[in-house]
């Protein structure tokens, strides 16, 4: 019977084998079996990238909004407020007239409900600050959020198989397998988008203090120089990147350098007819991430839904825009804390390296085994074999990632898979020198040697728990491969090679044991 | 074929103490090497910055490319052979720019004085601060945790005097392999915790068995003094030892001188720590266990 449970398992382990063999799942392989091994970056090259997302930038943007709206609501309530600002986390509302304060915080605990207030003596002043329920809100979110427009933009940038997950209370891990061009890669995804529409101001207006001065890039066509010019915008945004509903690029043509042409949400259809409709003959600033990309004079009312923005690009450049605004705004700001790119290169020569070392350590001990314990030792080898077999289908099986630490684990996995047979060979010598019969020394050899074989591999098993638990990437790369190890180690050590021995005294060939 | 002739009886116990001094003077000395080199060179998983391995067509020489990247900024930029010829380490400490950001005015600057196609970027490894403080106390507490786990498992399954053998069996291991990656300047990252947390299993591996034997032995003979016992488990276990030892140290040459440059750090520290480990359980652990028994006896003769 364990005959048969270990032939059926060598033969599970090579089916499981055969996409890892032929590199792909072949024609007509059933869905259900798992594909070929996974290759971790560091073998395949590719990037491995983890991104902080700025959640405090999230929330004193949600702070902005708040004192924006409390302005206008306490307009349309009739009380006056002489200034509203924001600063340490809190919105203050001056009262032109203090005795307005009732009504004031009335508004706010009706409509407010992300704010509470904050009594001080000053009786001129409303404060209020963000409750601590949505301050978590807003985190969780802006995470959440920028979690779903990395994975959007990742896969817009089409890379086979990528990886984009929470880690931790503040990360997002992206693993792209492979890639060619990571500055291009990391420029997409760390874009926040933020796309803004702001007038600019009239000519004579430029001196006015409300006024914000903002950076703009242009790009003169003819030199392909790019200059940095300043625009006076009014601080005021008419339209923001939430009022596009599509974004394609179009190459240039003779007319126009290449531009971004964008469809319009039907809510923003009709901001954008109204806007345009108001201002024609004035400039409209088209800013992304705070830079005015281009502000061209507004020539008539624009119906249609549709809308064009221009700018200093080039038709990749154009092309990575509409990618961005398709995919929408980072709620926050992102900033890449850990970042590893390997090059294709570099992987090749880990796997040759790590193949030939293998192979060649293998061959090494195969060689010893034998010598050193003739019969015994085949069989130590043979358990050896189906170990790396074994090892290899599990990995496949479980969809695990092979890395280059990985293969040192296995080269490791064959050190230590030696010990479980020299420690049953050990034991049965013992046993032979008190001259039993092969059958006693067989079965004293495995009993005896037990009990030490589980011990050790029970220990190095929790080591390999450890340092799943606290390493990351290729380390727990490492550990999943000495886990598996260790438990088809003691199965061919101990079950495979055991068959072998019951079948040869089952035949009563086995006169003396060979060891 | 036999290494250890059946019956042989090497005196281990008896050699305890000219051990003792022994590993005492190779921790004093890792101690040393450490406090020389200040400190263990972390490498950018711990200590946060970028490091580039970069392969050149034609090995130039190391003043080159030290000159070629003067002009860029960053501070202090070190370079470093890596192994095979042409291929180098650039390091570059944290910097304000973002994290990665200072990977690419290097590649620019490389490719401008040496051609383009002339020089690859094989790799580029970039840590923020906060990551690679995390990544360190991290890599520390799984040190800690795993000998701890492994001393409690030990407890469990032998005595406590097993278990803190054991342990302290692991302090030594890993202090040594420690100091002797100091004293070839190797980095320490990510992998070396790993190749560290291995030797600790390997460590742990070699005193269980000895101590099984041990255990074994004390209940088939109740009348021998335990020093003797020990000595005998030790005898009984050597050539399993050796041959457990040697097979895995062949497979570690291999990997060593045929693995790649990416993978010597690794390598080296597993075989320090696995000769190290080998000889710590015969002369540490069993001795330490030892330690505990005659203590005792020490304290109820007094009584």
């Amino acid at each position: 019977m364990r005959m048969g449970l270990v032939a059926a398992l060598m033969v599970l382990a090579a089916v499981l084998l055969v996409p890892t063999y032929f590199g792909g799942k072949p024609e007509g392989w059933p869905d259900f079996l798992p594909g070929p091994i996974r290759l971790g970056l560091d073998l395949q090259g590719g990037t491995h990238l983890v991104y902080t997302v700025d959640v405090d930038k999230a929330i004193s943007n949600h702070l902005e909004r708040a004192a924006e709206d409390l302005k206008n609501e306490a307009k349309s309530e009739q009380i006056g407020l002489s200034s509203v600002t924001t600063q340490g986390g809190m919105v203050t509302a001056q009262l032109s007239d203090p005795a307005k304060r009732d009504a004031l915080e009335k508004v706010i605990s009706e409509r407010f409900p992300n704010l509470s207030l904050v009594t001080e003596g000053d009786s001129s002043a409303v404060r209020t600050k963000m409750t601590p329920a949505s301050i978590r809100e807003i985190r969780d979110g802006a995470l959440d959020q920028s979690l779903e427009i990395i994975r959007n933009r990742v896969d817009q940038f089409g890379v086979a198989e990528p990886i984009v997950q929470r880690q931790g209370a503040q990360d997002i891990l992206v693993q792209l397998p492979g890639i060619q061009d990571p500055e291009r890669a990391k420029a997409l995804i760390g874009k926040t988008a933020a796309l803004e529409f702001k007038l600019v101001a009239k000519d004579g207006d430029s001196a006015n203090p409300g006024l914000i001065t903002v950076a703009g890039r242009e790009l003169d066509r003819a030199t392909g120089r790019v200059t940095r010019t300043e625009y006076k915008l009014e601080p005021r945004t008419l339209m923001g990147g939430d009022i596009i509903s599509n974004a394609r690029p179009r190459p240039a043509t003779q007319l126009d350098a290449p531009y971004v042409e964008v469809d319009l949400n039907a809510r923003g259809a009709k901001i954008f007819e109204d806007v345009t409709g108001a201002n024609v003959g004035r400039r409209l600033a088209i800013m992304l991430d705070g830079v005015v990309q281009s502000a061209p004079v507004i020539q008539e009312r624009i119906g249609g839904g549709r809308a064009r923005i221009t700018g200093s690009f080039d038709f990749k450049e154009a092309r990575d825009l509409a990618l961005v605004l398709r995919t929408g705004a980072l709620p926050a700001p992102v900033h890449a804390a850990e970042e590893r790119t390997v090059g294709p290169s570099l992987g090749k020569d880990s796997i040759r390296q790590g193949i030939i070392s293998f192979v060649v350590g293998g061959a090494l001990v195969v060689v010893f085994m034998i010598v050193y314990y003739k019969v015994a030792g085949v069989l130590a080898d043979f358990a050896l074999v189906l170990n790396v077999l074994f090892l290899l289908a599990v990995l496949a099986a479980l969809g695990a990632t092979l890395t280059l630490p990985g293969i040192a684990g296995m080269v490791l996995t064959l050190g230590m898979a030696v010990d479980a047979n020299v420690l049953i060979n050990e034991r049965m010598r013992e046993e032979m020198r008190l001259g039993k019969t092969a059958r006693a020394v067989i079965e004293a050899g495995y009993e005896r040697a037990l009990p030490a074989i589980l011990d050790s591999n029970v220990t190095t098993f929790l080591s390999g728990i450890i340092l799943f638990q606290f390493g990351s990437g290729p380390v727990k790369g490492f550990a999943v491969t000495l886990c598996i190890g260790l438990v088809t180690t003691v199965f061919t050590a101990v079950v495979a090679t055991r068959v072998v021995y019951d079948y040869l005294l089952s035949q009563r060939r086995l006169q003396n044991v060979s060891v | 074929m036999e290494l250890i002739k059946p019956g042989t009886t090497i005196d281990f116990v008896g050699k305890r103490f000219s051990a003792m001094a022994f590993s005492g003077v190779l921790i004093l000395a890792s101690l040393a090497t450490l406090a020389w080199r200040g400190g263990p060179n972390y490498g950018v998983d711990f200590s946060g910055g970028t490091v580039m391995h970069v392969r050149f067509a034609a090995p130039p020489a190391i003043g080159d490319v030290r000159g070629a990247l003067a002009s860029v900024e960053f501070g202090d930029v070190t370079i470093q052979d890596f192994g095979s010829p042409g291929e180098f380490l650039v390091r570059l400490p944290l910097s304000g720019v973002e994290t990665g950001a200072a990977s690419k005015p290097v590649a620019d600057a490389l490719a401008a004085k040496f051609g383009a196609g002339q020089v690859e970027v094989l790799r580029v490894e970039s840590v923020g601060p906060r990551v690679g403080k995390d990544l360190r106390q991290k890599a520390i507490l799984a040190v800690v945790a795993s000998t701890i786990m492994m001393g409690i498992y030990l407890w469990l399954r032998f005595q406590l005097r097993f278990g803190i053998g054991a342990a302290v069996a692991l302090i030594h291991d890993v202090t040594i392999t420690v100091g002797a990656l100091a004293l070839l300047n190797y980095e320490f990252d990510l992998t070396i915790v790993a190749a560290l947390l291995t030797v600790v299993g390997f460590s742990v591996n070699d005193t269980v068995i000895v101590s099984d034997r041990i255990r074994e032995n004390m209940r088939k003979s109740r009348r021998e003094s335990l020093a003797s016992i020990v000595n005998s488990s030790i005898n009984e276990t050597l050539s399993r030892t050796i041959l457990t030892t040697g097979t895995a140290v062949l497979v570690i040459l291999a990997l060593f001188f045929l693995g790649g440059s990416v993978i010597h750090g690794f390598a080296y520290a597993l075989l320090v720590g696995f000769l190290v480990g080998t000889y710590s359980s015969i002369f540490v652990a069993s001795p330490v266990v030892l330690a505990f028994e005659t203590g005792a006896r020490g304290r109820s003769s007094k009584r």
